[in-house]
């Protein structure tokens, strides 16, 4: 019970996402999931990466006859704001960072929180009260007042979103990995590898890892998200992207400025975000049922 | 052993915690580039000042006894002093607090008025219209960053169809629960999503346990099984979920005050790192991670009371 009262809400979610994903639906439909959400994904990076290929106005260009067009506008799609710029072209320009920081915010942070977890596990005793006595401590702050704070000192920036991120939001990779290595040390393979008298290290990473390394897989699906969540927060706040740089929480924030007029600003940035996200969550599904089809 | 057998070592758990988090705290205004008395003073700054700043935080000591400096003051409830407004960062602060509590507990209390029902039904009737609706619904509201949600929802109803105001707090008690509705929904259903799952997954769980079959067996009505035992269980599995995501609300509370432009704390933080006001911003940061390790005290507090078990189980 105590592990539940610790964890952090996308863990618990994870867990109930697992059991109930994997009670539903044949195998094929499970994969379908799967399919449906790479699918997804991929158009959007697809979208954003060959942008300037098939767009036919750039992010920045103002133009002045057309300011606050409409959505279905001709040569506007999405419509323009305040300065006629193209909010289609703006939203496939500034993916880039939302994008960059779910894949590079959210890998980093799962390759260094699965080792320090690993570690933790598999050493136990002091070692492993010392290293989860740190994780608790960042557990006590809310993620993003955490941060905030940090941003606050260093000076808001992209990059220093991405410094941010990486300090704080390992911790849930660690705290995940170290229950699994926990369970996992007690195993029978785990057991006859160190009788084998393999070192700790190759019992670690070739025995260890590849057992549990599925449920850090199928939670960076989850983070993903929630750094994309993250990024457009800290954006809309003011604290990520600076204007003029198109970004999904960027041009919110600008939009809000003129929701009693023309709605599409703040609207159509926002359902980029749900795309991609709902894209993660189900890869995230997905995968949790062909990694995991024991989980029941 | 008791049932409050283990909340000694949780307290011990805590103080070491409660200090961690002022070392953290401490250390944050280290992260500043450059001369921290520059950064503090910013436009204000004059050589008297900075010396001053530098006294005070005992720049020119060694770093313990910087922090032992930091410490003594916080004990006195000084968090340093904020150019910006010219004030005491405590003050600053405490005029800050009312409309963050009142919007946690409210949202608080919106997000358990709609995810206890639906959640329980859904578990109840799992795969029915509720069941699916709702995993449609909550799967969405996840990929939804909350403040697009609050624009939503004023575009539905302020701009829409003006029921609600777009911004403000409002006078007296009924004129907050106005003026706050639309933050707190908009928080409340970031914050259903968790537990219309949970609830529904421990709903499910407990409808297969033995005891619930031993119920039926010795005759008693279907209503009541459902009431004293089904939901009952259900319920008390969801309340851990429910305290740790009391804590997440937080949050959420950031985002949503400034999206509604309320006078609280969360805003307060993103103003004071555009005006560079590092007291306040080190004392927010502190004072939210005090209101998290709190409710977290209060959740496990409650566990043990609901539920004689737990007490046996708490405390790693």
């Amino acid at each position: 019970m105590s592990a539940m009262l610790t964890a952090s809400p996308s863990e618990l979610l994870m867990k109930v996402a697992t059991k109930a994903a994997s009670r539903r639906g044949g195998f094929a439909r499970r994969r379908l999931v799967l399919i449906i959400g790479l699918a997804l994904l991929g158009i959007a990076i697809i979208a954003i990466l060959t942008g300037p290929l098939w767009l036919t106005q750039s992010p920045t260009a103002i133009d002045v006859l057309h300011p606050l067009a409409p959505p279905l506008t001709p040569g506007h799609p999405l419509g323009t704001d305040q300065y006629g710029r193209d909010i289609l072209a703006r939203i496939i320009y500034g993916g880039r960072i939302d994008l960059a920081i779910a894949f590079g915010a959210t890998s980093v942070t799962l390759v260094f929180g699965t080792v320090y977890g690993l570690v933790a596990g598999y050493f136990g005793g002091k070692t492993d009260s010392a290293l989860m006595r740190i994780v608790d401590l960042f557990f006590a702050f809310p993620f993003l007042v955490l941060i905030i704070a940090i941003i606050a000192m260093l000076g808001p920036s992209i990059f220093n979103m991405f410094v941010a991120i990486w300090i704080t939001s390992w911790v849930a990779y660690a705290r995940i990995m170290r229950a699994q290595t926990v369970v996992a040390k007690k195993q029978q393979y785990v057991l006859a590898a160190r009788a084998l008298g393999y070192g700790r290290l190759r019992v670690m990473l070739r025995h260890i890892l590849p057992n549990v390394a599925s449920v850090v897989i199928i939670f960076s699906m989850v983070d993903a998200i929630g750094n994309i969540i993250l990024a457009s927060s800290l954006g809309y706040l003011g604290l990520g992207a600076q204007p003029p740089t198109p970004e999904w929480g960027t041009m919110i924030a600008d939009g809000q400025n003129y929701i009693l007029t023309s709605w599409w600003l703040a609207t159509m940035p926002g359902l980029a975000i749900v795309f991609v996200g709902v894209a993660f969550s189900l890869i995230g599904d997905g995968l949790a049922d062909i990694l995991r089809p024991g989980d029941r | 052993m008791s049932r409050f057998g283990s909340l000694p070592r949780r307290l011990v758990h805590m103080v070491i915690l409660l200090f961690g988090i002022t070392l953290v705290t401490f250390f944050l205004l280290r992260l500043i580039p450059g001369d921290p008395a520059l950064a503090i003073l910013g436009s204000s700054y004059t050589h008297t000042r900075a010396v001053a700043i530098d006294s005070t935080l005992g720049l020119n000591r060694p770093i313990w006894s910087q922090y032992a400096l930091f410490m003594g003051r916080l004990f006195h409830g000084n968090l340093g002093f904020s150019f910006f407004y010219d004030e005491s960062a405590t003050t600053v602060i405490g005029q800050h607090i009312q409309p963050t509590i009142f919007l946690i507990v409210y949202s608080a209390v919106l997000a358990a008025l709609i995810s206890l029902p639906i959640g329980f039904i859904a578990g109840l009737r799992s795969g029915g219209v509720i069941d699916q609706s709702s995993r449609v619904f909550f799967t969405l509201s996840f990929a939804m960053p909350a403040f697009w949600l609050g624009i939503i929802l004023i575009l539905i109803f302020s701009v829409h169809v003006p029921v609600f105001p777009i911004s403000g707090f409002g006078r007296g008690l009924g004129g907050h629960l106005y003026y706050l509705f639309l933050p707190a929904i908009t928080i409340a259903l970031g914050f259903s999503t968790v537990l219309v799952r949970s609830l529904r997954a421990a709903t499910i769980g407990t409808l297969q346990s033995e005891f619930i079959d031993t119920a039926q067996m010795k005759g008693i009505r279907w209503s009541r099984v459902l009431r004293k035992h089904v939901f009952r269980n259900a319920v008390l599995a969801v309340v851990a979920v429910y305290g740790v995501n009391l804590a997440y609300l937080i949050s959420g509370t950031v985002l949503v005050e400034n999206v509604f432009s309320l006078p609280g704390l969360g805003s307060l933080l993103v103003n004071s790192v555009s005006d560079r006001d590092y007291p306040v911003v080190q004392g927010v940061t502190l004072l939210f991670a005090l209101l998290i390790v709190t409710i977290n005290l209060l959740t496990d507090i409650a566990q043990a009371a609901l539920d004689p078990r737990v007490g046996q189980e708490i405390g790693t």
